[in-house]
């Protein structure tokens, strides 16, 4: 049995989240609850093996599963490496809480809201987990249509601004994926295959004709909608902005991170980075990925959601991996895995804070955060932690993939890059201590007070009122939450996790490094 | 002592502060501030206990080391106990134990909001002080460094009001800019040398390239440091956090913050530069003239200032400055006096500090202009202001006198005459701010009416709290000044600091 399951790993970790989604509306039929605990059931399931896997391939190094028995590259391949070893933990972990923090928000809830959601989100964490597994480039765009299904549904339920940013992400999306899909059948074209092990070892002679070339411009643009790399992004501030809360954190920490990381397997898994055919694409890729960072975090700082803020700092944030792609080397690459890694922690840290401020007062607007610490102080001790994590405070994750990146920089004499780096994380400081300012010491009391604060606490209260429908429907919300800890515990479970992951991340940063060594130093 | 237990001394120095801060925070005022303040004190008691520990084992030259983990690829966070560490870490250490007795008596004397927060920041950058003391590599240093950073900034913006976060924005401004740079500085030594760690004498070697590039490369990473130390045209930042409670001016500006600003220049320049790279480069030339300029503006700066902190403010700036030049001057001796000028100054500028917060939580009193006879009340603050005025103007017998003196000794090896004077102008100036504030409080005519009806029998004291420890600090300058080595043997340290960077006695 267990010789089985040792076996079937991979799949397996692919498979129970997609069983899950499955199971959750018969089981929904005779409990809801029973429903939602099947997901979670199935999601912590991967997670406990995906940690396994990722544990036996350190061991024992690269594993291939073969479906079906057929051999690839006639048949569908899972490759595994530490690398994507790594990031299934990642995913599956973020994608396990995730299940378990959207709890609070459907107690009470219609059968169909309720399975509807589970299903969904399971679904998404099923598309991610097969992103990374898959060693298969046509599997992968299967799975990648998975996650940006899934993925549209989520923002959607988001209320009435997330139907209309969900399918704002739909149009784009899907061309983005289409790109995609029209790349591989360039490239299936000039090396007859679909196996990505196989295409490496085949396109070598081919790098240089024209259809390659475009097929790597498709991947690039393709695969930069997906992880809205500037200035490909449009469709994302609104789309994070409006996802569901529950689902927020997920989308935002690892949707985005998944086809960045397609993207480095691509070009230096697939094709060989270090030929000057390549190297061009990574020089528009640097060059969009530093703008990026500086026009994220210039946008952020004008933002008053907090939700929209920490979107567009994932545009710069996203940059900062499109950086480590571009810079190339070692540490470069290695940069790019760890900030994968550090931001998706982070951004999922203060979107589960951001969805429990919500939760508990309805509120996003950060001028109305004022005091709110004393209400929430261990909600604010994570957004704290997170935020000088981003900000690159040490000893905290945020620090160490900086300092990966800039030493991959500096080790490749690209010097403008440590620039960059260094203006966009004064930039996160703006407006993060912004933040800090207006949950500390704005006088502004976010549950009601006197004078103008009282006034223009009113008055944006009306104007939330009619922005926002979804908080009409959050019944926690409108009652006003009255528990005994200040948010419920499923959410500070999730909040507490992620604010430890941050800190265990950073501190423990050598240890990743050693792990995910042997797949990267296999291409550099 | 054995190795295990010196490196053990080594981290709970460094870790006392920290779980301090973790408890301060979570016992807050649950059970009972007394509690609270108890956890402060303890760590205060034991975190000095850890650091003189020390001493012996690093006084005969035995250098205490530990490595913790490795913290990055090839990288370790280590620390290490030599003789300018040891320096500063006693002063910190000695000086927090003062501190946290007078900041109870002042916030609660002045009845002060968000103590909680206050002494758990407060134990945070002690946290960070001593991370930056006993940092054995460049890494490491700049974790604590930044560590220490973000720790004021809660104390910075302590009250909360439209002032307050205008500093604490200034002060972020200035002080996480310079980090970054010394940041990109640091990835760029590392990529070049292959090594972060400290050596006596520098370890800095960029092979072929040219002297602008370690120029540029040099004042990249000290801006840091000079921005905490307050070196002009950087230093805008430190009046302005002098919003801040008064204690925490004493301790952190006047001690903690702004001597990790003048130890990281230490640190730069005689451990990782060192002192032949930075002669080629012109680095050192840079920041010394800075910093002779800054003694001086400074200095007229302050004489200017009628508010009592701020005329402080401005002398912290001119006395980092002094430490700033000797340690550019490149020679021995200006290097000793650099290193036992911070001892010197954190001892006279933290009773100077303590003095007016004293007279500010009992007189109400901010401005010197309304201090007119307030010796008549506060003969014994007003006193020990005066003493320690006389010590940084550097009277002989106060610790203040040989510290300059061997600096000047130090410009006289640089042969640059032109500092000595600097230095002997700017202790006049320093006459000229201080001495007036001294002779308004103990004017005989024109006292103001409110200090009338005090007199002998009938005084109106700062309370105990705050007037013991900032006595039991004047007393240990006074100490000082008599014997040199008094206590943690600062002087000795001092000369083996230089003698380990210069090779060789003074």
């Amino acid at each position: 049995m267990s010789n089985m399951i040792i076996s079937n790993l991979p799949v397996l970790v692919v498979l129970l989240p997609l069983a899950g989604a499955l199971f959750c509306p018969v089981i929904s039929y005779f409990s809801r609850r029973a429903g939602r605990l099947t997901v979670i059931a199935f999601a912590g399931t991967s997670f406990v093996l995906s940690v396994v896997q990722l544990l036996r391939i350190t061991d024992v190094g690269k594993i291939s599963y073969h479906f079906g028995g057929w051999e690839p590259p006639f048949g569908i391949e899972f490759s595994l490496d530490s690398l994507s070893a790594v990031l299934l933990v990642l995913i599956s972990g973020t994608g396990f809480v995730s299940t378990i923090y959207s709890l609070p928000f459907f107690r009470g809830k219609s059968r169909f809201r309720s399975f509807g959601y589970y299903s969904v989100l399971s679904l998404l964490i099923c598309g991610l987990l097969g992103m990374t597994s898959t060693g298969d480039v046509f599997n992968l765009y299967v799975f990648l249509e998975i996650t940006s299904l899934s993925g549209y549904a989520l923002i959607a339920m988001g209320g009435d601004k997330g139907v209309l940013s969900s399918f704002r992400y739909l149009m784009i999306g899907t061309i983005g994926a289409s790109f995609y899909l029209l790349g591989i059948a360039f490239i299936y074209g000039e090396t007859g295959t679909l196996n990505m092990y196989d295409m490496s070892g085949l396109v070598g002679p081919v790098l240089s004709s024209g259809t390659t070339m475009v097929a790597m411009a498709f991947f690039v643009v393709g695969f930069g909608i997906k992880m809205a790399l500037f200035p490909l992004h449009g469709w994302q501030p609104a789309a994070y902005t409006n996802a569901h809360p529950g689902a927020a954190p997920l989308i935002a920490g690892v949707m985005g991170k998944v086809p960045a990381y397609a993207m480095l397997r691509f070009f230096f898994y697939v094709f060989n980075a270090n030929t000057q055919y390549v190297e061009r694409f990574l020089v528009v890729v640097g060059i969009m990925s530093a703008l990026g960072m500086i026009y994220g975090s210039l946008k952020a700082i004008r933002q008053t959601d907090f939700r929209s803020m920490l979107a567009y700092s994932s545009i710069a944030q996203i940059g900062y991996v499109g950086l480590g792609i571009a810079i190339t080397g070692y540490y470069g690459l290695m940069g790019a895995v760890i900030h994968i890694i550090g931001h998706s922690m982070m951004k999922s840290c203060l979107f589960f804070c951001s969805g429990a401020i919500r939760y508990r007062y309805g509120e996003t607007a950060m001028e109305r955060f004022g005091q709110i610490y004393r209400k929430m102080p261990v909600t604010c001790a994570a957004i704290v932690i997170a935020a000088l994590s981003m900000v690159g405070v040490p000893p905290l994750a945020g620090f160490f993939s900086k300092w990966y990146l800039a030493l991959g920089a500096a080790n490749m004499g690209e010097y403008i890059f440590i620039f960059v780096l260094v203006i966009s994380s004064l930039l996160n400081a703006v407006y993060f201590f912004r933040l800090f300012e207006n949950m500390f010491m704005n006088k502004n009391v976010a549950d009601g007070s006197k004078g103008i604060g009282a006034y223009l606490a009113v008055k944006a209260e009306k104007k939330a009122e009619r922005d926002s429908v979804p908080f009409k429907e959050m019944a926690a919300t409108k009652e006003g939450y009255k528990g005994r800890l200040e948010i419920p515990p499923a959410m500070l479970f999730a909040v507490i996790v992620s604010a430890l992951g941050i800190i265990l991340a950073g501190l423990f940063n050598a240890q990743l490094v050693e792990i995910l060594g042997p797949a990267i130093r296999e291409v550099v | 002592m054995s190795e295990t237990m010196l490196s053990g001394l080594l981290l709970s120095a460094v870790l006392i502060p920290a779980a301090a801060g973790i408890i301060i925070l979570a016992v807050g005022n649950h059970v009972h501030r007394n509690v609270r303040e108890a956890v402060t004190l303890l760590a205060a008691f034991a975190m000095a206990t850890c650091v003189f520990s020390l001493v012996p084992a690093v006084l005969v030259g035995r250098e205490a080391s530990l490595t913790v983990m490795e913290i990055a690829d090839g990288l370790t966070l280590s620390f290490k106990a030599d003789s300018a560490g040891m320096i500063f870490a006693c002063i910190a250490s000695s000086l927090w134990v003062i501190t946290s007795f007078y900041s109870i008596g002042y916030m609660r004397g002045h009845g002060e909001k968000n103590q909680t927060g206050y002494f758990a920041a407060f134990a945070g950058c002690l946290c960070g002080a001593m991370g930056v003391c006993f940092a054995a590599d460049l890494l490491t240093f700049f974790i604590f460094y930044e560590i220490l950073t973000v720790s004021t900034y809660p104390l910075v913006v302590h009250y909360r009001d439209s002032k307050g976060k205008y500093s604490g924005r200034k002060y972020l401004i200035y002080t996480l800019v310079s980090g970054q740079l010394f940041f990109a500085g640091m990835v760029y030594v590392y990529a070049t040398c292959g090594t972060l760690a400290f050596t006596p004498g520098g370890f800095v070697d960029f092979a072929g390239s040219d002297k602008m590039l370690t120029l540029g490369i040099f004042l990249l990473m000290v801006s840091a440091g000079a921005v905490k130390a307050g070196v002009m045209p950087l230093h805008s930042w430190l009046p302005a956090a002098m919003v801040a409670p008064t204690p925490v001016s004493a301790l952190l500006h006047a001690v903690a913050v702004v001597k990790a600003g003048a130890f990281c220049v230490i640190r730069l320049v005689c451990y990782t530069f060192g002192p032949e790279v930075l002669r080629e480069c012109m680095g050192a030339e840079v920041l010394l003239w800075l910093a002779g300029v800054t003694v001086i503006l400074s200095s007229l700066i302050a004489i200017q200032k009628t508010n009592l902190k701020a005329r402080l403010a401005f002398s912290t700036v001119g006395q980092l400055s002094y430490i700033v030049m000797g340690v550019c001057l490149l020679t021995p001796a200006g290097m000793t006096g650099a290193m036992y000028h911070m001892v010197a100054h954190a001892f006279l500028k933290i009773t100077l500090f303590m003095c007016a917060g004293a007279i500010f939580v009992t007189a109400h009193k901010a401005d010197i202009t309304e201090m007119r006879g307030i010796g008549r009340r506060m003969p014994v603050t007003m006193a020990a202001f005066t003493a320690a005025s006389l010590g940084i103007a550097g009277l002989p017998f106060l610790p203040g006198f040989l510290s300059k003196m061997t600096i000047m000794e130090g410009a006289r090896q640089a042969g640059q005459p032109v500092f000595v004077l600097i230095l002997v102008a700017s202790a006049l100036l320093s006459l000229a701010y201080l001495i007036p504030v001294s002779y308004i409080a103990f004017a005989g005519t024109k006292v103001r009416e409110e200090y009338l009806a005090y007199g002998p029998g009938n005084r109106g004291e700062a309370s105990k709290l705050m007037l013991i420890p900032l006595l039991a600090a004047l007393a240990l300058a006074f100490v000082m000044g008599f014997f040199p080595d008094f206590g943690a043997h600062f002087y000795t340290f001092a000369k083996a600091a230089a003698s380990s960077v210069y090779g060789g006695g003074i």
